[in-house]
């Protein structure tokens, strides 16, 4: 079979089922950075706070998440979490390995370790943040809600976008082990085709690609929403 | 829950059993990284666009991609080719733990060259002219002035890199090398006790991370004896010549 029919998305091509693992990808790298964002900035207050157990909850919950393998985590997840509902099955007359959804796991395995690395983004975004700006909003009598949602929150989503670019490629790269769960993502489709057909080299240089063509698009994404957020960085045009 | 020891003890034991599979998967591979990280940092920085091309598609590629797809690709795409099965590299190629060094090095190099031509950037161009002024060009001026800075700059960022790598190690257990990850991954199967098992096997990942960030720690201090403050007590003592006498070294 050529190259052309293999891929391409005849009844006997492999093209939809690699674009369907492409969106699966994408919709569990999306679901990641979501659950990110809401556990990394929560624990970017915990590490910024005066308390000390809530400083050291955070510096634990970072350095665990950042220094285990992404892959043990994933077992955490999905093993851990399927022994626990076997368990309530059990309880409820059910024989058996109940499973937890391979999305659900993996989009919070993923999104727990993108978590860790947003905490950092975020905290250096919000220390990026001037002091006098902070000071001059309390002047001006804003409470705290207002002073963070006009003040704090537009620009410390400003700073960390760089940053954030850097963790969506990190978790687009990590959902890749998502398939060990058995999730018809990209990298699990890739495997599919390649069993079916053996040929191993052509599935994975065809998933490679696809993932090349993520990141390349996501970096065009990231750098546009850099630009637009930055409008009121750059200098206005002549000024000398 | 109680905790039972006995099994955490076991899980243990059988892990660091495993512990030296892992860190030669480390040591080799972030060797061979480094070595192909220079010669791609030179084709960066190289006057010739191909080689600068050539270099930077390469980093693209790598970094853009999944290291599990590397992995996969070298160990069965690459098979599949009766060629590579009747070459000379087929024992190389056939084996896991090898397989693994491969991808795990060729990943590494991608991401160490960007660090390295960061730090190659951070060479405050005066220094360089100096070392010119003072006659020297070539070679010597890469050892004795270029080499030093640009390491000693690039030396923090590596070091978040080299624990990147202890915990991509762990990929190698999915082509069937049983290194720590591995190993976990087999009695998790086996006894369905998901949160011992991880525990005893995050330990151990936590703490070779701890153990290689001091010694960077402690490595970065050693090169850097220009950033670090004068003896204070000395200086309080009043004793200034001894100070003097060592500025001038």
């Amino acid at each position: 079979m050529s190259a052309f029919t293999q891929f391409g998305f005849g009844p006997t091509g492999w093209g939809g089922f690699l674009l369907l693992g492409a969106g699966v990808t994408v919709a569990v790298t999306l679901a990641s950075l979501a659950i990110g964002a809401v556990l990394g900035s929560g624990v970017a207050a915990a590490k910024l706070s005066q308390s000390l157990a809530l400083r050291l909850v955070g510096d634990v919950y970072t350095t665990v998440f950042r220094g285990v393998p992404e892959l043990l985590i994933i077992y955490l997840f999905y093993f851990g979490g399927s022994s626990v509902l076997s368990a309530i099955g059990r309880l409820f007359g059910h024989e058996g390995f109940v499973g937890v959804p391979t999305f659900l796991a993996g989009a919070l395995a993923v999104g727990i370790i993108s978590g860790s690395y947003q905490a950092e983004v975020f905290r250096g975004a919000f220390q990026a943040v001037s002091r006098g700006e902070i000071e001059a909003a309390r002047a001006v009598g804003m409470n705290g809600f207002l002073r963070f949602r006009r003040i704090i929150a537009p620009q410390v989503f400003r700073f960390a976008l760089p940053g954030l670019g850097n963790v969506w490629q990190l978790s687009l790269k990590d959902s890749a082990l998502i398939s060990v769960t058995g999730l018809a993502e990209l990298m699990r489709n890739s495997q599919v085709g390649a069993g079916s057909t053996h040929d191993y080299f052509g599935f994975y240089v065809a998933g490679g690609a696809l993932y090349l063509l993520m990141t390349a698009v996501s970096n065009r994404i990231f750098d546009a929403a850099e630009v637009r957020t930055g409008k009121s960085f750059r200098r206005p045009v002549h000024t000398a | 829950m109680g905790l039972d020891f006995p099994f955490l003890l076991d899980t243990m034991e059988r892990l660091i059993a495993a512990l030296p599979l892992t860190l030669a998967l480390f040591a080799l591979s972030i060797t061979f990284g480094a070595c192909l990280a220079v010669a791609l940092t030179a084709m960066r920085v190289s006057r010739y666009k191909v080689l600068d091309r050539i270099a930077r598609a390469y980093v693209f590629v790598f970094r853009g991609s999944p290291l599990l797809i590397q992995m996969f690709l070298v160990y069965y795409g690459i098979a599949q080719f009766p060629a590579v099965r009747h070459s000379i590299a087929w024992p190389l190629l056939r084996d896991p733990f090898s397989c693994a060094v491969i991808s795990l090095a060729l990943c590494t190099a991608a991401y160490a060259t960007e660090i390295f031509r960061g730090g190659l950037l951070a060479v405050p161009p005066a220094q360089i002219e100096a070392a010119r002024a003072c006659g020297m060009s070539g070679f010597l001026l890469l050892r004795r002035v270029i080499a030093p800075i640009a390491l000693r700059r690039a030396l923090p960022a590596y070091s978040t890199e080299m624990i990147l790598m202890v915990k991509s190690t762990s990929l190698a257990s999915i082509i069937t090398v049983t290194e720590v990850s591995g190993v976990a991954q087999r009695i998790i199967a086996q006894t369905y006790r998901t949160m011992e098992v991880f525990l005893c096997a995050a330990l151990i990942y936590l703490l070779i991370n701890f153990v290689l960030a001091r010694l960077i720690a402690w490595l970065e201090h050693a090169l850097s004896p220009d950033l670090r403050a004068p003896p204070v007590a000395l200086i309080a003592a009043g004793a200034a010549a001894p100070i003097e006498t060592t500025l001038l070294h």
